[in-house]
């Protein structure tokens, strides 16, 4: 295990930058934490809101138990402790989207404990970022401030969704470390299906804590980052806000313990106008809920079903399938990804599999902007397509004819050889003929070959395969050249 | 109108086709605009109790009657109930109308009962007194022998006692945290239940404090509070903290069983130097009664009574400061004009919505739950509160049942203006319960000296409301308690 | 332990309740007395007392998961103070 951290230089001497986060994703469930309201994105405003989500007098909390479940899953799935005992408490705050005026939280006994995730540094080693604890929590809803001029206004449809908060261990050290966590973490949950970490829709956010310190001494004063929503702007909020504190304490200042904002625009952070630090959150134990109780045989229930992880997935692709590192990494930092793989290793050999993925499929994919699941390729198309690769019916080249079609129209990959006549010719007589009539049109060339020159095979092969349209064996055009000139 | 004495009897009498539930329903109506004086109900709405009654003949018609067909009931305003506003007795939640019912209104008119309208209390149900009302105070119908004086009729249900005194109702539902059913009960000669907590939902029912609030029926006798917290009881899915138990028959309770052999143990911590001869007498006499029925009367032990109180003054006002934080003037209720911005809205609305009683729990119950107090008050209360709940759990270890007085005086003058601490002691008696969660009862036992009627109180084990329901129908038989107010408050010719 | 001036004020903003002019000293009064009133705690022995939160039902029962709307919008946005277009509005918000 290496430490890779990223010194800062400044006038008087090296930083070096601590972070931690705290990362709300939004539990994937059908029905909010304590309400039975839909969770779906993008709804009209105030339509997905009981009377238990408006806070109107007298509701009442009932917890939903699959976003218990899944707080669970999200536990085991980073090797924590799981809570058979834990309870909720209320955060008290005044604020518009918080319509009950408090957040049902869970401060004193989090229902996961510590549990840890590896993360994958630049020069390819690992490192393990401690998890402190996850918790569930109620969602705020959502304030809009831009509708008119003098006032805001409030949409509920977020307010008392699910939130698991995942709060990390300050062991972070550099942006590139926040950012390979936030995205492993990303990955395991979608791997566990308990997120769908897509946090452009605000399913996964985080609230960054930076601070720095001068090597060899205590953690420094931090400022905390709030509802950070890419992995990138996280990577640029430590970088600003660290070098912002270096300049900072290198001017003889100090620290401030203070909640502030990452503006995209900027790249920058600054302050909250609002002062954070007047709140007092008055936490006390809910008394509308009793203890949240779950059984180790629940637990156990819950790790029969589980998947396996990208950590694991990774090792077998590498140890049993033979994948670098490299193809392996990138194929399993996402669910999906991984999944196709495997999909298509089922028709053909796993390294070809793998570098027509990561390769022409990706590049595809890309260009298009189209994720994995709208592949107009199906797995079983290329699969089928690389099988024919390794069976000999096609060539690698006439192949990337085939993935285009399938790409345009579709289509059985065997077919689409038959029909368009594309499949390999092996018939040693055609190719024979093919070779006879070059050696005899081109007498320079053979000589150099009989004179020593043995590389220039490599142009009588290409014209075979010129004259072939490609479709000639490539492996047998190069034996009978070589028997034919050898026998010259 | 014929006047009724029980539901029993009310329900004989709409079976037997002697009156209609409409015909009920409507002279109950003309009753209660006669007895407007005593400020019991603070919202009517006649066309909608009519047309409940009306619903109920029909179905009484097709014999698919509940087991509170027709009965008309009083519901405290804490109660969300369609048909009628639901604003707590405060100026906070003037307007608001809720488009949902209560669990456990649900479950009375599932079985029957008509409306009459809904019944002043103290604002949020904080006070002993029934005055931090925004529609003024309540007023008992009892008065002392010889004055012209109104009392109060106690509190927090203050309109539901009233209006069952005074027979505008033979039944109301009440609620109560530290004694809300149970004092008032006493003060006005009337039953009041507060079952176990857990036993009715909370679902539909404006919160005060959370780990204390309970529902409860009133009525003028055991047999018809059995009854009602019958079908008010039970589990309710939308309630975490509902219970599951199966709710025993506590009208077969109330009647033809006995107490004989029953062990009622008496709390010697209650009898302290300050408690009045006449409540001691009474006490004494209440412990005779069940005696003198084959119970047996043990003296017990509960050593932390005395820091009930002041627990409860710290986790009732921390529970209330949370609660009533959604009173924010965003999404319903009261909103202060012109407010400058999101922070005057807040801070204004909740300076003029609430009342002083409510803004002083508020602010206690927020300064004890503040960084650095909260292991001091709140922590400590709540530990305080495992004594006491482990006191009583040694205490049913030796006895059935705890009869005690149910408040420390008799009604007292309204606008006597009791300092905060003066009328916290009011609950002295109750609290304790509300903090172990146990059941107990109101039943009138006696008049005073001046002619006012006092209340004993019986404690039972969690879940064991059966046994305190069947020894304060022993109670009752004995204390023979059939006196009525004068009606004082009905124009002259119908008194 | 005595209620200042700055202790109501410090609860009363927390609370969000406006005081006016002169209040606070009433209400430091009041608050003063009842909590030297609930200092009578202070002599009942809680060590190794774990607190009780009272609630008899001891584990906590649980919903399913099934998205359902029992009310409208309308139900929800029926009492609003003001409202426009299905939000809830309020004052403009800093931040
Ligand atoms: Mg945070
Ligand atoms: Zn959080």
């Amino acid at each position: 295990m290496s430490q890779e951290t990223t010194i800062i230089e400044g006038d008087t001497g090296i930083f070096e930058i601590v972070v931690g986060l705290e990362v709300h994703a939004q539990v994937l469930s059908q029905a909010k934490l304590f309400s039975s309201a839909p969770t779906a994105f993008g709804a009209a405003p105030n339509s997905q809101v009981t009377l238990v989500d408006a806070a109107l007098p007298g509701m009442l909390p009932v917890i939903n138990e699959v976003c218990v479940a899944q707080a669970v899953r999200t536990g085991l799935g980073i090797n924590a402790e799981i809570n058979l005992w834990s309870r909720f408490d209320r955060k008290n705050y005044f604020y518009p989207d918080l319509p009950q005026g408090y957040q049902i939280s869970q401060l004193y006994h989090p229902i996961v404990g510590e549990g840890s995730v590896e993360i994958e540094l630049e020069d390819g080693s690992s490192k393990t970022i401690r998890v402190e604890r996850i918790h569930l929590e109620q969602d705020a809803g959502k304030s809009i401030h831009d509708l008119d001029p003098r006032s805001s206004h409030v949409d509920l449809n977020r307010s008392g969704i699910a939130l698991m908060e995942i709060v990390s261990f300050p062991d972070m050290r550099s942006p590139h470390e926040a950012g390979a966590y936030l995205s492993k973490l990303r990955s395991i949950l979608r791997y566990l299906g308990t997120c769908d970490g897509n946090m452009d829709q605000g399913s996964m956010r985080a609230d960054v804590n930076v601070s720095v310190r001068r090597p060899g001494e205590g953690l420094g004063t931090r400022c905390e980052i709030k509802n950070v929503n890419s992995v990138r702007f996280v990577q640029q909020a430590i970088a600003h806000e660290a070098r912002r504190q270096v300049e900072i304490i290198e001017s003889g200042g100090s620290i401030k313990q203070e909640t502030r904002l990452f503006d995209p625009d900027t790249g920058e952070t600054r302050a909250m106008r609002s002062k954070e630090d007047a709140h007092d959150y008055r936490y006390f134990p809910d008394p509308d809920l009793p203890p949240l109780v779950v059984t180790q045989e629940q637990v156990d229930a819950i790790r029969a079903t589980m998947p396996e992880l990208p950590d694991q997935k990774k090792k077998r692709f590498v140890e049993e399938l033979g994948l670098t590192d490299y193809d392996a990494s990138v194929l399993c930092a996402d669910r999906a990804n991984a999944s196709f793989f495997e999909e298509v290793a089922k028709f053909a050999p796993a390294k070809l599999a793998a570098n027509w993925i990561t390769g022409d499929l990706f590049g595809a994919l890309n260009k298009a902007e189209l994720s994995i699941a709208e592949s107009p390729i199906s797995a079983t198309q290329l699969g089928q397509m690389i099988g024919l690769i390794d069976d000999g019916k096609i060539s690698g080249k006439i192949a990337k004819q085939v993935f285009e079609i399938m790409w345009q129209e579709g289509g059985v990959p065997a077919d689409i050889v038959e029909e368009r006549g594309l499949a390999q010719v092996s018939d040693t007589g055609a190719i024979e003929a093919v070779i006879d009539q070059l050696i005899a049109t081109s007498p320079e060339n053979v000589a150099a070959y009989k004179s020593g020159k043995t590389k220039i095979i490599g142009w009588f092969v290409g014209q075979v395969m010129k004259e072939t349209g490609g479709k000639a064996n490539p492996g047998i055009v190069n034996q009978l050249l070589k028997a034919k000139l050898d026998q010259l | 109108m014929r006047e009724f004495d029980t539901i029993q009897q009310m329900s004989e009498a709409l079976s037997r086709g002697d009156v209609t539930a409409v015909e009920l329903a409507e002279a109950h109506l003309v009753h209660m605009e006669k007895a407007v004086g005593l400020n019991a109900f603070v919202d009517t709405n006649p066309e909608v109790t009519l047309a409940q009654a009306k619903a109920s003949d029909e179905r009484r018609a097709k014999q698919e009657g509940g087991r509170l067909e027709g009965i008309p009931l009083g519901i405290k305003d804490l109660f969300c109930t369609l048909g009628f506003s639901a604003n707590s007795c405060s100026r906070i939640l003037a307007g608001f109308r809720p488009n949902y019912e209560s669990h456990v209104t649900g479950r009375l008119r599932a079985e029957g009962a008509v409306f009459l309208g809904k019944l002043n209390m103290d604002e949020f149900a904080m006070g002993s007194s029934n005055e931090t009302s925004v529609h003024g105070p309540c007023i008992n119908p009892w008065r002392a022998e010889g004055s012209e004086q109104n009392l109060v009729p106690g509190g927090s249900s203050g309109g539901s006692a009233s209006a069952v005194a005074a027979g505008l109702c033979l039944g109301a539902t009440g609620t109560d945290t530290g004694g809300s059913i149970r004092q008032p009960a006493s003060l006005t000669g009337i039953v009041g239940i507060k079952p176990t907590y857990g036993r009715c939902s909370r679902w539909g029912i404006i919160a005060f404090a959370s780990s204390l609030d309970q529902a409860g029926p009133m009525a003028r006798h055991v047999a018809d509070a059995a009854l009602m917290l019958n079908v008010m009881a039970g589990h309710d899915p939308r309630d975490a903290t509902s219970s599951t138990l199966p709710v025993p028959d506590f009208t077969a309770a109330a009647m033809g069983k006995d107490v004989k052999g029953m062990k009622i143990g008496i709390p010697k911590e209650f009898a302290g130097d300050n408690l009045g001869a006449d409540i001691r007498k009474i006490w004494e006499n209440g412990a005779q009664w069940l005696a003198d029925q084959g119970a047996e009367i043990i003296e017990v032990g509960l050593p932390h009574t005395e820091y009930a109180l002041a627990a409860y003054y710290i986790i009732a006002p921390a529970e209330a400061s949370s609660n009533l934080a959604r009173y924010d003037g965003v999404r319903y209720g009261r909103r202060a004009e012109n407010p400058k911005d999101l922070e005057d809205l807040y801070a204004r609305s909740r300076a003029e919505g609430f009342g002083d009683e409510v803004k002083r729990r508020i602010l206690v119950g927020t300064h004890v739950l503040s960084s650095g107090y909260y292991d001091a008050y709140y922590n400590k209360a709540q530990s305080v509160r495992r004594l006491i709940r482990n006191d009583f759990t040694k205490a049913f270890s030796q006895v059935d049942l705890l009869l005690t007085p149910t408040s420390p005086n008799a009604a007292f003058p309204i606008g006597a203006e009791l300092d905060p601490l003066d009328m916290y002691l009011n609950d002295v008696f109750t609290v304790s319960t509300n903090l172990a969660g146990l059941p107990a009862m109101s039943v009138p036992a006696a008049l005073n000296a001046q002619n006012l009627p006092l209340g004993l109180q019986l404690i039972g084990p969690a879940f064991g409301e059966e046994k305190m329901i069947t020894a304060g129908a022993a109670l009752e038989r004995a204390a023979k308690f059939h006196v009525r107010p004068t009606p004082w408050w009905m124009p002259e010719g119908d008194r | 332990m005595s209620v200042t001036v700055d202790t109501v004020c410090k609860v009363a903003r927390l609370a969000r309740i406006h005081i006016q002019e002169g209040e606070a000293e009433r209400l430091t009064g009041e608050l003063g007395q009842i909590m030297d009133w609930i200092d009578v705690l202070g002599r009942c022995d809680t060590s190794n007392v774990e607190p009780l939160a009272g609630i008899t039902v001891d584990e906590m029962p649980m919903r399913r998961d099934e998205a359902l709307m029992n009310n409208s919008r309308d139900d929800i946005l029926a009492n609003a103070p003001a409202q426009d277009e299905g939000y809830f509005v309020v004052p403009k918000v800093v931040e």
